[in-house]
């Protein structure tokens, strides 16, 4: 009982201590949101050594199963190298870690980031079939904004580049405030609902 | 004799400055805010400097010089509670122009931030509206609440994995703890855990953030445990991946198909990788169902996923899942807040357009 009852208390006081803070400018407040912070980042630092133990059993137990232990092995080994890397040789400018870094690292997530250029073509395929009402307008405003945005659409007719600006600017921006007032309104409910103790699925059940 | 006399009279009189300075207000104090205005005739400043004294008399000390007519400045890293005073000297042609000394004027902290007066009320009037609902949830009163099509066919998703006898994989998205989608997304979480549980199969969690990872772990073994099957809870199924974005993408996507998993869940926040997962997704033949705050990653999970909650829907989900009338009531609460808001709205677009502008400056 006290296990859901102490958590639910911190949470309570923590969430009215928080809202209050923010209507105070004081100096008094604002030491306490620093404290507030400096206390997440203590917890934030416990949990990293907790996941990178749970990275190291979760492949370590997949080492034995040979569909996935390949993966596993490259995914062990490079995190125990970059770690020796680091903890024996240092990780300053030219530093191999360093290199290892900007020549292995960097261009594989830039690898992976360009891969958008063709799941975007992929998905613009997908949603601009002209199944139904909605498809077709999205389609014809799609076309009305790429067209609108090159000089080749203003060199069609003057007037093209205006209605694409009119698209983006009008309909497309009020669809997304009317989004983000339902996500302001969201959040506070959310929290709201937390703070008082109403939600507590984040304690599983 | 006269003339020169009342030439050299004028050129020591001061033009007009007009130079305050103010207590900077909301703040945590040791700060002062001057304002002042270019003289007329001084169109062309080479400088203007801003000194500054703790007595009227000097010695004035140099704090700023701008090569540009700047109006507005604000001296900080100030001591509270003492005087200080302040001129502005403006350099044009040659010929220097002084203000007018202002001051005292005295830094202090302020105990209440007036700028957000219009946020409280608004927070008030919510919160407000949100209990009047959660009591009237609680005295019985049946609330209708619109289908959400993409929570109705959650049941439908985890049943089609069971069948198939394939995981489900459940993404809290790649944020942080602090961010309001993700414990939306770990409520959601708890929710499908335990229908997960009750349907025996099984489930993947990759987690970008070290926190989330700890949060995720014990909010679904916690599941299990209270949906009475804490012998179903696998400890490998809930794991920390990566914290790079798209080695995240990368991981996740290989899970994808070397798992084969039938169910993928995109709850919570995303970024540029929301495509790379769903696609990938999608090309696996997966029934996909996401859920994002994230307005510009939206028409991606649209374009590629089976069923999207699009901004709040994210945040009714647990509410919805849960069949609690206390937490269904502040969904009525969201929509009659919006329904005011609405109201406020087309009132203040109607003023506009009259020229009326005190309803929009009360906001």
């Amino acid at each position: 009982m006290l296990q859901r009852k102490i958590p639910l208390f911190i949470v309570f006081v923590m969430g009215f201590l928080m809202t209050v803070q923010f209507y105070i400018p004081h100096p008094v407040s604002q030491t306490l949101y620093k404290y507030v912070l400096d206390w997440m980042n203590g917890v934030a630092s416990m949990a990293i050594v907790l996941a990178v133990g749970s990275l190291i059993m979760h492949h370590w137990r997949r080492l034995k199963k040979p569909e996935f232990a390949p993966y596993s092995a490259v995914a062990l080994v490079s995190l125990f190298f970059m770690a020796i890397l680091g903890f024996f040789f240092g990780i300053g400018e030219g530093s191999l870690f360093q290199k290892m870094f900007e020549n292995v690292q960097i261009p594989l997530q830039a690898t992976m980031f360009s891969l958008l250029a063709f799941y975007m073509a992929s998905a613009a395929y997908r949603a601009f079939r002209a199944r139904n009402l909605e498809a077709t307008l999205l389609l014809l405003s799609a076309f009305i904004l790429m067209i609108g945005i090159i000089p080749l659409g203003y060199y069609i007719h003057p007037k093209i580049s205006d209605f694409a600006l009119w698209i983006l600017n009008v309909p497309n921006l009020a669809a997304k405030r009317g989004i983000m007032i339902g996500v302001g309104l969201g959040m506070m409910a959310t929290s709201l609902k937390i703070i008082l103790g109403i939600e507590r699925n984040w304690l599983g059940g | 004799m006269g003339v020169a006399l009342l030439l050299f009279l004028l050129s020591q009189v001061s033009p007009t400055f007009n130079l305050r300075a103010v207590d900077t207000p909301n703040d945590a104090g040791g700060s002062i805010t001057l304002t002042w205005q270019i003289p007329e005739g001084l169109e062309h400043i080479d400088r203007l400097e801003i000194y500054r004294s703790e007595s009227p008399e000097g010695p004035f000390e140099k704090i700023r010089t701008y090569l540009s007519p700047v109006t507005r400045f604000q001296d900080m890293g100030l001591e509270n509670g003492k005087n200080y005073y302040y001129k502005v000297v403006i350099t044009s042609g040659g010929e220097t122009v002084e203000s007018e000394i202002a001051g005292p004027v005295i830094a202090r902290p302020q105990w209440f931030h007036k700028g957000r007066v219009t946020i409280l009320f608004g927070v008030l009037i919510y919160t407000l509206i949100l209990l009047y609902f959660i009591f009237s949830a609680k005295k019985g009163k049946e609330l209708y609440l619109r289908p959400i099509a993409g929570l109705k066919a959650l049941d439908e998703a985890i049943g089609r994995a069971t069948e198939m006898g394939k995981p489900i994989l459940y993404v809290p998205g790649l944020s942080t703890i602090s961010d309001v989608a993700t414990i939306a997304s770990i409520n959601i979480l708890s929710h499908v855990t335990r229908k997960i549980a009750e349907y025996e199969t099984k489930i993947i969690v990759p987690n970008r953030n070290p926190v989330v990872y700890t949060v995720t772990r014990e909010v679904v073994k916690e599941a299990f445990t209270s949906a009475g099957r804490p012998d179903l809870f696998d400890p490998d199924s809930v794991f920390y991946v990566t914290d790079s974005q798209f080695g995240y993408a990368a991981a996740v996507s290989g899970i994808m198909i070397r798992e084969k998993t039938a169910t993928n869940l995109f709850l919570g926040m995303f970024w540029a990788e929301s495509l790379i997962l769903a696609e990938t997704g999608a090309s696996t033949g997966a029934i996909q169902i996401a859920g994002t705050d994230a307005v510009t990653q939206l028409p991606f999970f649209i374009t590629a996923c089976d069923y999207t909650l699009i901004g709040e829907e994210l945040y009714a989900a647990s509410a919805y899942l849960s069949k609690e009338p206390v937490l269904r009531a502040t969904l009525k609460g969201q929509d009659a807040m919006k329904l005011l808001l609405g109201l406020i709205l087309i009132l203040g677009s109607i003023f506009g357009l009259f020229g009326i502008t005190w309803f929009q400056k009360l906001f």
